[in-house]
């Protein structure tokens, strides 16, 4: 006897297609409200916040720009992770390997002499994928042979990523013409990655990105290894039947996103800022923001393209409220958290039905009703 | 070496582990002998000691131990052989305990180390022994933490998060107590610490329902927890922690000896000269590991991780027993986070975590899912952690960097070699769907 209206989830058959397209946009909404009452309560006017991001990020050519040059390494790194997640492997240090790609491509701009100008760039980037390719094979490879949880492996590689960077610009790679910041000399011309006009969008690094996403939505839905992937995602045990290799799986789905991250990397020290600085300053998070931007796609390598967008529009939305309304740096870090956390929420709607059971006497009359109109 | 395979199969069986890890496990004896000897025992003078001071100013003063005074290069010539012959006989004979075996080398070969760093100079064991168990008293309740909720299956990667929300939950409202309402800080404390339980519990049951009832992607959930964390403590910090820095000072607890048993030499200032956090976490490691156990809970806990479909048959509510203790998971968390503040520095900064969660989710794995085992784990991390100070203070000539990287290496190194055939529990991040 229950005397309440009682809500029940029921597992849904099959997913209407508009519903699993609609909510993560509700999700993303509801996440914003959220916030909005967050700021309300702390003395920020929430609506005023959310204007000034909206017009920092797409307002303005400069800001839809930045935008753009945001975008770049979230779609690298997301396309990556997005291959790496439908093989249930989950690469959670794309930021560590960000930055091994930093370092290795800063390493060939500066410091391997006589290699012509008009293979300088490519040698960078090959560099830079390779390096990051091997640094997530480390996590990789203690899965695969021992079993370790990458999970935790690949975080920590995260750390030790970031102190080596800093090791390098405060002693070894430390550029004399620094005036004693932890930066490397600037790169010269030739390896420095070309921009459109005066905006900082390094655009071989965007082709890149673009290319990356869709290569890897056709080796996801279209391959057999992608067919692998997928199977092994979704039915490890099936996999194993069916003769499927999941060590190899899990160590190709790896380092291709360790590869991805790193190019992410190289864009950034070559692209925008021409020189290895301290880790914080390559890069905000883009390696754990990336997490974010594979999940909002679902995990589908052309819709990471359209969420790296979105989220790279956060960020800069979240620099434009930082200058204009002195909110901290962090609150990037909120809205992500947020959204991630909703998006994940939001899930369950495409998954279950959700039927409110109406308490016994009133569903008793709601069915007297129904047989007396018939 | 002519070794029958037979004889490598006897010598593995005997500690229990695979014939090419038992000669590895030699190998590596062999190589920390070779290695004091090359690295340290040739730099060490003739003539030259090491001093180990065994004694930090605390209650314990009143019958101070004499300093331990070591010859260098004796010592680790000594400390080289003996290595080497472990080595020996491990590839001949073969050790039944091999990761205790293994405990034994790295444990002498970090005295060699501190021999070496230490030679000419003095070097104050019991203040490093005691910085050890400070440092490794958060990342045991993270790994605490950890625990309690794979036991039933659920992945908590959300612990760095919890932690830096019980952490700065302990913060604020501490210091609201102590320095706006005037309370003392006997009363202020114990606020903030059942604040920062609060706030744990409730990121715990967040983390639950999403985990049990909206059977989300475990590790994607426990990253929104933590990324979450990271901007709601950064952002509150910074808006209001910044402007208001009588909100950002709690005092910290003072230790309180434990008659008798602190007077024991050298370990019992470091046990038992301790702040009362310390001694709710071996409380704490008590009750938990006879709560896992010895106790029908336990064992329910521990069958829903094991397996679900059965304990469901039998009547058992998998999703309640899994409810409860991610709550109670992100709680321990949280009373990390509250040590790192109350029982250590008195103020929250940003990030300050730094990975701690983390490493406790390893010291789990190390531990094999059980509290005195992750606690043990904990105390290396801890040692580690300590001895990365030590140095910079020795004036060893690492970088900074390279020191600082150590803790995470360490996790690395101790993840993959030591820890043999770690195996979680059968479901571990499974969601249960009641059919």
């Amino acid at each position: 006897m229950n005397t309440w209206p009682r809500i029940r989830l029921e597992k849904r058959s099959d997913t209407p297609h508009w519903l699993s397209r609609v909510t993560p946009g509700l999700s993303v909404l509801a996440a914003l409200l959220v916030i909005a009452v967050i700021f309300g309560l702390l003395g920020v006017n929430p609506w005023i916040a959310y204007a000034r991001i909206l017009t920092g990020a797409f307002g303005s050519l400069y800001g839809l720009s930045e935008t753009v040059t945001k975008a770049i390494p979230l779609m690298l790194a997301g396309t990556g992770l997005a291959v790496a997640f439908r093989a249930r492997v989950y690469n959670i240090g794309a930021e560590g390997q960000l930055l091994i790609g930093a370092i290795c491509a800063t390493g060939v701009a500066l410091f391997i002499p006589g290699i012509p100008d008009e293979l300088r760039l490519p040698a960078m980037f090959l560099a830079g994928a390779l390096g990051g390719a091997v640094w997530a094979l480390v996590p990789a490879v203690l899965k695969a042979r021992l079993r370790i949880d990458e999970v935790l492996t690949s975080l920590m590689t995260v750390y030790i990523a970031s102190e080596l960077v800093n090791y390098l610009v405060y002693g070894p790679w430390k550029g004399p013409s620094e005036w004693g910041f932890p930066y490397t000399d600037k790169f010269p011309l030739a390896a420095q990655i070309p921009r459109i006009g005066m905006t900082r969008i390094h655009y071989p690094t965007l082709i890149l990105a673009l290319l990356a996403a869709v290569l890897a939505y056709i080796l996801v839905q279209r391959t057999r290894w992608g067919f692998e992937i997928r199977v092994t995602g979704e039915n490890p045990e099936a996999a194993r039947y069916a003769g499927m290799n999941y060590l190899r799986t899990a160590i190709l789905v790896m380092a291709l996103s360790g590869a991805l991250a790193g190019i992410a990397g190289v864009g950034e020290v070559a692209g925008i800022h021409y020189r290895l600085r301290y880790p914080q300053g390559i890069s905000p998070g883009y390696g754990f923001t990336a997490i974010i931007v594979a999940w909002l796609a679902r995990l589908n390598p052309l819709g990471v393209i359209l969420t790296s967008l979105l989220i790279g529009g956060l960020l800069v939305g979240g620099d434009a409220i930082q200058l204009a309304m002195g909110l901290p740096s962090a609150t990037v870090y909120l809205f992500n958290g947020m959204i991630l956390l909703f998006v994940l929420s939001g899930d369950l709607f495409t998954r279950y039905r959700i039927r409110i059971e109406l308490p016994e006497r009133v569903s008793v009359l709601v069915r007297q009703e129904r047989e007396e109109v018939r | 070496m002519s070794v029958s395979p037979s004889t490598w199969e006897r010598i593995a069986a005997r500690g229990g582990i695979s014939p090419r890890k038992a000669r590895t496990h030699g190998l590596i004896f062999i190589g920390a002998g070779l290695l004091i000897y090359l690295l340290f025992a040739r730099a060490a003078a003739i003539g030259e000691t090491s001093t180990f001071v065994l004694n930090f100013g605390g209650a314990a003063e009143t019958a101070p131990v004499p300093d331990l005074v070591l010859p260098t290069a004796p010592t680790l010539y000594a400390l080289a052989l003996v290595c080497a012959f472990l080595g020996g006989w491990q590839l001949a004979r073969g050790f039944r305990r091999p990761n205790l075996a293994l405990g034994v080398i790295t444990g002498l070969f970090i005295w060699a180390f501190l021999t070496w760093a230490s030679r000419g100079q003095s070097f104050n064991l019991t203040g490093m022994l005691n910085s050890a168990l400070l440092r490794a008293v958060p990342i045991a309740l993270a790994a605490l933490s950890g625990v309690i909720c794979e036991r039933c299956a659920v992945i908590n990667i959300g612990i760095e998060g919890m932690m830096l929300t019980g952490a700065f939950t302990a913060t604020l409202t501490a210091s609201l107590a102590l320095n706006l309402w005037g309370w003392p800080s006997w009363a202020s404390m114990p606020f903030g610490l059942i604040c920062a339980l609060v706030a744990g519990a409730w990121m715990g049951l967040l983390l639950a329902i999403l985990a049990v009832r909206f059977k989300v992607n475990q590790i994607i959930a426990g990253t929104a927890i933590n990324i979450l964390s990271v901007g709601i403590t950064s952002f509150l910090s910074a808006r209001i922690l910044a402007h208001f820095q009588q909100l950002n000072n709690t005092g910290t607890l003072q230790p309180v000896p434990i008659p008798l048993l602190y007077r024991i030499p050298v370990i019992g200032p470091v046990i038992f000269e301790q702040n009362l956090l310390v001694y709710l976490l071996y409380i704490l490691l008590v009750v938990t590991h006879i709560v896992l156990f010895h106790t029908r809970w336990g064992l329910r806990t521990r069958a829903v991780g094991e397996h679900p479909r059965a304990a469901d048959t039998l009547g058992i509510n998998v999703f309640r027993v899994r409810y409860v203790n991610v709550t109670i998971g992100g709680m321990v968390a949280a009373l990390g986070g509250a040590f790192l503040i109350l029982g250590s520095v008195g103020r929250f900064d940003e990030l300050m975590t730094a990975g701690k969660g983390f490493i406790g989710l390893a010291a789990m794995i190390f531990g094999k899912w059980m509290p005195f085992g992750a606690f043990g784990a904990a105390l290396i991390f801890g040692f580690a952690d300590a001895l990365q100070t030590k140095l910079a203070i020795l004036e060893v000539p690492i970088p900074s960097q390279f020191l600082l990287m150590a803790p995470y290496l360490m996790t690395i190194i101790i993840l993959a070699g030591v820890v043999g055939e770690a195996v979680p529990p059968a479901a571990d991040g499974q969601p249960y769907e009641k059919q």
